[in-house]
């Protein structure tokens, strides 16, 4: 009880002291920090309206956390998702475009074609820590721009649809293959998939022996070696999972959104899930909540921008302090002595 | 006009222009690996300095359009980043606080404070640094160009010498990769594991800072919101690259550098195909020293022992 | 979502307080707080009602909207609009082309009332803004490009484009008599019609002056990437180019590296002489005062949309910058010659016959390819004189 009012309390406590610092920014910059609050309110969550803007932003970064988060309970560190989000979409624009079929059938295709080649693109990242002992954060930072050059090469080069005259993508998978909405909301169902894909990964990290396996490896390689644990299987195993949610965010952009891929999809989701894997401490359930709130004050950004002429960099400073704070607080964990049962 | 009697160098143009490129774009990697190598040698690591670079490109850009003084900015930047290596030097001192997530947010807000701050600063022109005319021997007007060296190049040159002089042989640097490599020895020893690193996670800033300063003040040498496409993030990656060697740091960034100029100059004598491919030579370059050049079964030599991404 | 709305909701929620729990009860307190400020400060949330005569107008840019170029342009006409009775701008930066956008005209539109949205970006047209236009048939979408066809597009869309490929055939005329080595440079983004067109335009431009000039062309691969572009006008230099002129998204980096390197360069997008006076010599501006203002007049008066805007020099849509110290008297002359046979429809930039870089026949002899002509729009070659590959 008292580790879950923790849990609940310090990052929303951080939250506030981190609005308190944004505003005495604001006041140093000349802006009224009510009217700032008021906005940010109303763009994030002040209405129905708002809150469907916030879960629309937030769907892609709920599954490219999960790149960073399940490889992290192995102990690696990959900032790969923007990688495998691209070359996610690239494969299920393609599938997408070529197989015929009913649209369930094309968007399983899809699904399937993303996660395997996000998935193999981050587990080249793992097999070379593994078999050649290259860092993975770096060899995944490489894959990232080699992924968008390869992206961009294919995009205006083989699999161009020559059709696409000023805006160069592939073609389009068709109006009929699109994922729709969730009925009467204006938010796409990819959100279903991130929200399902989070699920799952929390109940195989927390409630498995593969997960239990996972966690042994990241605490300590050279016991999970004596253990008997088969350590390469299962950094590869957790790359590629992470991979695939990396890719199948790239189906759903392609699918939900844009309907082919172009150079739209390079719009930094796969780093914004960098981030909110850390400030979710990698807990796949935690990403959620963190997703939102980076979401929210996206959508919040417009506001600031149109009522107060704030630049788009307003959102970065709230992201950024708000960041800090939620992870400075973590050092207060356990040392609330007012939850403590004698107490309270 | 400086051209008007040279003749095109033709393909000669390619290996110039990858070693003037090499001069021109490595200086911003050159700080900012070395600073993150100080940063990392002390047993830490501050994956936000790319927030800092971008807060000292515009730093340093305002300052020496407010002074009239070019140098002033550079000092600015170096003391900006250094108040936002300090900050994350304090607040990783905290216990349970994870550095890398720390750098993350840093690099938000470093990011976001200078593009918010750094809006009056994009329209006007500040006064840039001044080069140093090594080619003035020569009569090929591009080799007298490729050699217009900056001297915070030259500075960045002599720093990572001096580093690596400076680990092995004074007591600071021992006692920075004593904190490094075994905390409870440096603990043992009576030193405060963190002090040391809040100073070195501060100078790390610093130098990275000024590289940011380089950016804006000489090369591209403007203030705007795209100027950094991601150089400090691929600086940090670098230090890891050059195993911890402040020498290899500096051979590392010059090698990133001279390859950025590779896909422009294929394409000015001709080569035109395939350009996207040609300008990831570099990432692809520093995956393939890195397969070659690691090995499984040993730990990296000279990896702070502290480190989280080297467990 | 108007004022009253915020007011309404918390009265709504705060009718049952003993119900809630107490940090609940604290959230309604704020809430209401945040509300009563809110209209205690009056602010500017938007039209309760949309009276007449008044028009809240939504920009979206792609870039900082002070990048000294694509999005300068566009945003200096957003502030000309400002100046007109009765019209609200309301403006955003930095909005990715992806759901972002829809969020954000979306929002501009509920939560601020516009009924008229200019989305700037080229990628923002399919399927952002055609999606919005179907959900909200009402407002007027004003895009920047030349996609709009009336056979498939909905009539509360539009785009507006301008024929800015007549100002880089006369920037090409200033470069063709500045330049000795009569090796000309052009930076460009991506190979796309659009930079094509440009690239030919200059190229043409130049050989009008000299036959004989050669244009050598490097693709970044993005729309905007400093240190490359500084890498790509260095390299050029290198190779005995002696003027050049770019399209990217902010060509500030590219006229100044020119500057340095004692080279000429012309403008792109907005006005940048003020970065290199010497060196500059005229550049290709856009003036998109001219679209804005007839979109926002048609809008409050009430007359159906001009679907397909387009225009050159004589419409007014583009510009050219006044000409710099380097360029003589007999290049004045010249490109103002050319620039008057522009103004009355009398000149044509494309006719044949034309032939593209390798030696194919790409506008056969007696062909005229006037502005208005399509065919102009799906451009895939690069014409004979320009170095370089698509």
């Amino acid at each position: 009880m008292q580790r879950t009012a923790e849990a609940v309390l310090i990052p929303v406590g951080a939250l506030c002291a981190a609005l308190l610092l944004f505003g005495v920014f604001m006041l140093l910059v000349g802006k009224d920090p009510l009217q700032v609050y008021a906005l940010i309110y109303k763009g994030g969550f002040g209405s129905s309206f708002a809150w469907q803007s916030t879960l629309a932003r937030a769907a892609p970064m709920t599954l490219t956390a999960l790149c960073a988060a399940i490889p992290a309970q192995a102990g690696l560190v990959i900032i790969g998702a923007e990688g495998a989000l691209l070359l996610g979409g690239l494969a299920a624009a393609a599938v997408g475009s070529s197989v015929a079929g009913a649209p369930l059938l094309v968007q399983v295709c899809m699904a399937l074609a993303a996660m395997v080649v996000g998935g193999a693109w981050v587990m080249l990242a793992g097999a070379l820590r593994h078999l050649r002992g290259v860092n993975e954060t770096i060899s995944s930072l490489l894959l990232n721009y080699i992924a968008i050059a390869l992206f961009n090469h294919l995009v205006e080069g083989p699999l161009r649809d020559p059709a696409s005259l000023n805006k160069p993508s592939t073609l389009p998978i068709g109006e009929v293959n699109m994922l729709g909405n969730f009925p009467g909301l204006d938010v796409h169902l990819g959100l279903a998939f991130g929200v399902v894909f989070c699920l799952l990964c929390w109940v195989l990290v927390r409630h498995t022996s593969v997960g239990f396996a996972l966690r042994i490896v990241g605490g300590n390689v050279r016991a999970a070696r004596l253990a008997g644990l088969p350590v390469g299987l299962l950094l590869l195993g957790a790359c590629g999972l992470g991979g695939a949610a990396a890719g199948l965010a790239g189906m759903v952009e392609v699918a939900a959104v844009h309907g082919a891929a172009n150079a739209s999809l390079v719009a930094g989701y796969g780093y914004a899930g960098v981030l909110v894997s850390f400030i979710a401490r990698h807990n796949p359930l935690a990403v959620l909540p963190v997703a939102l709130l980076l979401g929210g004050i996206a959508a919040s950004g417009g506001q600031l921008q149109r009522h107060l002429d704030l630049p788009d960099a307003s959102v970065l400073v709230l992201q950024g302090i708000a960041f800090m704070t939620i992870l400075a607080a973590e050092s207060l964990r356990g040392k609330l002595r007012w939850f403590t049962p004698a107490e309270a | 006009m400086a051209v008007d009697a040279a003749q095109a160098l033709g393909l000669w143009g390619v290996p110039l222009a990858v070693f003037g490129g090499a001069i021109r774009a490595s200086t911003p990697f050159i700080f900012v690996s070395l600073g993150e190598c100080l940063t990392e040698k002390s047993g830490r690591i501050n994956l936000g300095l790319e927030g800092t670079l971008v807060m000292g490109a515009m730093g340093g850009y305002g300052v020496s359009y407010l002074t009239g003084n070019p140098w002033l900015g550079v000092l600015a930047a170096g003391l900006a980043g250094c108040l936002l290596g300090l900050l994350h030097g304090v607040v990783c001192s905290l216990p349970r606080v994870n550095d890398i997530a720390v750098g993350i947010g840093l690099m938000l807000l470093g990011t976001g404070v200078a593009f918010f701050l750094g809006k009056p600063f994009v329209q006007p022109r500040a006064p840039i640094l001044p080069a140093l005319h090594l080619g003035a021997w020569s009569s090929i007007a591009q080799v007298r160009a490729a050699l217009e060296v900056n001297v915070l190049f030259v500075i960045g040159a002599l720093l990572a010498v001096l580093l690596h002089w400076g680990f092995v042989n004074t007591r600071v640097g021992l006692v920075v990769r004593m904190v490094g490599d075994s905390a409870d020895a440096a603990r043992a020893m009576g030193y405060s594991v963190g002090r040391v690193r809040i100073l070195s996670t501060a100078a790390g800033g610093f130098l990275a800072g000024v590289g940011g300063s380089f950016l804006s003040l000489y090369y591209p040498g403007s203030w705007n919101e795209g100027l950094s496409s991601g150089q400090g993030l691929m600086a940090v990656a670098l230090v890891i690259f050059a195993r911890w060697s402040p020498l290899r740091c500096f051979f590392a960034a010059l090698l990133f550098g001279g390859m950025g100029a590779l896909g422009p100059a294929l394409q000015s004598v001709g080569v035109t195909s395939g350009y996207y491919l040609f300008n990831a030579a570099p990432y692809v370059l520093t995956l393939v020293i890195m397969a070659a050049s690691c090995s499984p079964r040993r730990t990296l030599a000279g990896a702070p022992g502290e480190l989280s991404v080297t467990r | 979502m108007s004022k009253q709305d915020v007011n309404g909701d918390c009265r709504a929620s705060a009718t049952k307080p003993s119900a809630v729990p107490n940090t609940a009860r604290r959230e309604i307190v704020r809430a209401l707080a945040v509300a009563g400020v809110g209209s205690a400060l009056g602010l500017p949330f938007m039209p309760t009602a949309r009276a007449e005569g008044k028009l809240v107008v939504g920009v979206i840019y792609v870039g900082p909207k002070d990048d000294y170029g694509y999005n300068q342009a566009q945003a200096q006409a957003a502030a000309a609009l400002k100046k007109l009775p009765g019209v609200t701008v309301v403006e955003e930066e930095k909005v990715p082309e992806t759901m972002d956008v829809q969020k954000a005209m979306g929002s501009m539109i509920e939560q601020d009332g516009a009924s008229l949205i200019f989305p700037t970006s080229y990628g923002y047209f399919d399927p952002h803004m055609l999606k919005m236009a179907e959900k909200y048939p009402k407002v007027r979408f004003a895009h920047c490009g030349g996609l709009w066809s009336a056979d498939k597009h909905p009539k509360n869309t539009g785009s507006y484009f301008g024929y800015i490929d007549e100002c880089q055939f006369l920037n090409g005329i200033a470069a063709g008599h500045a330049t000795k080595s009569r090796k000309i440079g052009f930076i460009a983004a991506k190979a796309i019609p659009q930079v094509l067109r440009n690239i030919n335009a200059f190229t043409l431009g130049a050989q009008s002056v000299h036959p004989d000039i050669t244009c050598q062309v490097i693709f970044t691969g993005d729309w905007a990437m400093p240190v490359k572009e500084a890498e790509a006008t260095n390299s050029l230099v290198d190779q005995g180019v002696d003027v050049v002129t770019m399209h990217v998204d902010s060509p500030k980096v590219v006229v100044e590296t020119a500057a340095r390197r004692g080279i000429y360069g012309c403008g792109y997008h907005a006005n940048q002489s003020a970065l290199a006076p010497k060196a500059y010599l005229t550049g290709a501006e856009w003036n998109w005062t001219t679209p804005y203002t007839a979109h926002v007049t048609a809008a409050m008066s009430g007359a159906p949309m001009n679907n397909f805007m387009r225009g050159g020099l004589k419409e007014g849509y583009v510009k050219t910058s006044a000409y710099g110290p380097a360029v003589p008297d007999v290049a004045r002359k010249m490109a103002d010659g050319v620039k008057g046979k522009m103004m009355k429809d009398d000149f044509v930039i494309f006719k044949g016959p034309l032939k593209d870089n390798t030696g194919k026949v790409v506008i056969p002899s007696g062909t005229s390819r006037v502005q208005t002509d399509v065919v102009l729009e799906q451009m895939n070659y690069l014409v004979a004189g320009v170095v370089g590959k698509v």
